[in-house]
């Protein structure tokens, strides 16, 4: 089948797009010239959405409402007042899935997630998705009509501005809800950080378990200090409760493809790895020789992170 | 509240520390051998123990779905402290799809009558579609609060600190709801030998897809087909090096030679 009606599922933060949702927009307009942006809230982006290929924007103001119930009945009420997509592209994070979990519902439609890229061909529509920690694609062909349901990793396209006009807005009411729109938010919580943003931080350095316990994660935060990077960690430190969720980098965090990932004390879990291992240049420094992060380090160092990392950080201090 | 029941989605897969293989015919993941309690699920079975005990009264169950009849991962949730279960099993649920396993548990918490609240986890740790308990909760007509990382019940209502990209909001719900909780949110117990061996004897009703009035399940009911599996561009090793002390200069001269020193 050929896509025509391509649906994005967009996100604005700090007022602007997400470079995920611009991401999705440049991959959009490759594959059809009608892109439609779904927005919750009002329509305030709209000239950013239509620089990156946008033509049409459907805000949905969900209010406290959580966003994946509201906005997936939203957007039934407009497939059945007339107006379906062949595809909707969400971003694999928390909205995006609850989005599409209740969508797929509603539209009895498959969803395939993880996906890193898409085509359209001659033998259908086609995503492809990584397994094994990214050893291993897979592609899987929808079949039967659409809409198709599919998200994508972050980082999976090159953001591009197609120098587009503002997309035009529609506001679409949600619908009663009944009983399932009852989880509201009471209060919002951002957790502060200073320095570069983990997912866009030219240097990234993280830890994990083999620091050992949760203070020497301090000997992270110096290094990645002293390289002007941003913190990380593996999703292990993460649960137990070491540092906060937004430092977590892997299947279930953010994913990150620096110039220099430089990991202290993780042994390279597949849940990590699908994180990382995009990156340009991987540093790794782990007592166990074994350890699975050997295997895409560039450089590894089979040592105490306890006894390297100090020496490192001394060496960078003396440097000035 | 002074009973409250829960039922906890679980799933079993094989043991994370195999490596994974994919089946030559079918191109799934082999989920052939031996199966285990997915690790993100012990999570939800031990908030819902928790929750069923400040409550004061109620139990835990269990909903799974196996290919294979399989039910030593559903022993381990019940030597933990969950009452019963019901699992799904059917040859012709291999290869079922995300929104299929969702109808399928979905019914299964509907033959148990349902719960007060309905637990998941937010990702399995083999197949990680995510997708799952949102689904369940649509179907069911369910209000739902995915990625809880802490969950109390006050009064009958339901509050919950729901992670977000950058930090987490409070939430509150009316009960029945639907939550699925991140790894971390409690720490899991360990079965106890009296609950292992309790375990042995408590009730797991074993159903098919067509005693829930399910069909087409299974490859016929996906939506989806594998096209084609490659091989990724491997990722090849650079320099490994024991360290002597000095290794520390071997990293600032990798900096370096990027300029970024």
């Amino acid at each position: 089948m050929t896509l025509n009606n391509i649906w994005v599922f967009a996100q604005v933060a700090n007022g602007a797009p997400t470079s995920a949702t611009l991401e999705l927009l440049t991959k959009a307009r490759s594959l059809s010239s009608d892109v439609t942006a779904i927005i919750g809230g009002d329509g305030a982006s709209a000239a950013a959405l239509g620089e990156f290929g946008a033509t049409k924007v459907y805000a949905i103001n969900h209010g406290a409402t959580l966003p994946g119930v509201a906005i997936a009945a939203a957007l039934k009420s407009v497939i059945d007042g007339g107006d379906t997509p062949d595809l909707i592209m969400f971003p694999q994070n928390y909205e995006g899935r609850d989005v599409m979990s209740r969508l797929s519902v509603k539209l009895d439609k498959t969803v395939i997630t993880n996906n890193i890229d898409i085509t359209d061909g001659g033998n259908g529509v086609t995503v492809v998705t990584p397994i094994f920690g990214g050893n291993t694609l897979v592609e899987t062909t929808f079949t039967g009509a659409g809409p198709f349901l599919a998200a994508f990793r972050p980082k999976s396209f090159v953001a591009e501005s197609a120098g587009g006009a503002a997309a035009a807005v529609t506001a679409v009411a949600v619908p009663d809800l009944g009983a399932a729109g009852a989880a509201q938010v009471t209060a919002v919580h951002v957790e502060e950080t200073t320095g570069p943003k983990l997912d866009e931080a030219d240097i990234v350095v993280s830890g994990g378990r083999g620091l050992g316990e949760a203070s020497n994660y301090a000997l992270i935060e110096d290094l990645a200090k002293l390289l002007k990077g941003a913190p990380g960690a593996s999703r292990a430190i993460v649960d137990a409760g070491w540092v906060p969720y937004s430092y977590q980098v892997g299947q279930t965090g953010k994913v990150v493809k620096p110039t220099i990932y430089l990991a202290a004390g993780i042994s390279g879990a597949t849940q990590h790895m699908v994180g990382m291992k995009g990156s340009k240049n991987i540093i790794a420094i782990n007592k166990d020789k074994e350890a699975p992060i050997f295997g895409v380090a560039d450089l590894g160092i089979v040592g105490d992170v306890h006894k390297v990392l100090p020496k490192l950080i001394e060496a960078l201090k003396a440097r000035g | 509240m002074e009973v409250m029941n829960v039922i906890v989605c679980v799933k079993q897969i094989p043991d994370p520390a195999a490596p994974g293989a994919l089946d030559g015919a079918t191109n799934t993941l082999k989920r052939d051998g031996k199966l285990i309690l997915d690790d993100s699920d012990a999570y939800g079975v031990e908030m819902a123990l928790q929750l069923v005990d400040k409550a004061g009264g109620g139990e835990v169950s269990l909903v799974s779905m196996a290919p294979n009849g399989e039910t030593s991962g559903l022993r381990t949730a019940l030597a933990m402290g969950a009452a019963k279960g019901v699992l799904v099993s059917d040859p012709a649920l291999q290869g079922s799809d995300a929104l299929t396993t969702a109808k399928i548990l979905a019914a299964a918490i509907t033959r148990l009558g349902g719960a007060d609240l309905i637990i998941g986890a937010t990702e399995s740790s083999d197949g990680y579609t995510g997708t799952v308990p949102e689904q369940i909760a649509e179907l069911l007509g369910l209000p739902s609060v995915t990625f809880a990382k802490k969950v109390s019940v006050e009064g009958g209502v339901l509050k919950v600190d729901r992670q977000t990209e950058n930090g987490y909001d409070e939430v509150t719900c009316a009960l029945p709801a639907l939550i699925s909780v991140t790894a971390g949110v409690v720490e899991p117990r360990y079965p106890s030998f009296k609950g292992i061996m309790a375990a042995k004897s408590k009730p797991v009703e074993e159903v098919t897809a067509s005693d829930l009035g399910i069909t087409p399940v299974g490859w016929a009911g996906a939506g989806q087909k594998i096209s084609n599996i490659t091989q990724a561009e491997a990722r090849q090793a650079g320099e490994i090096i024991e360290d002597d002390g000095e290794t520390f200069t071997k990293i600032v001269g990798f900096l370096e030679n990027l300029k970024v020193i």
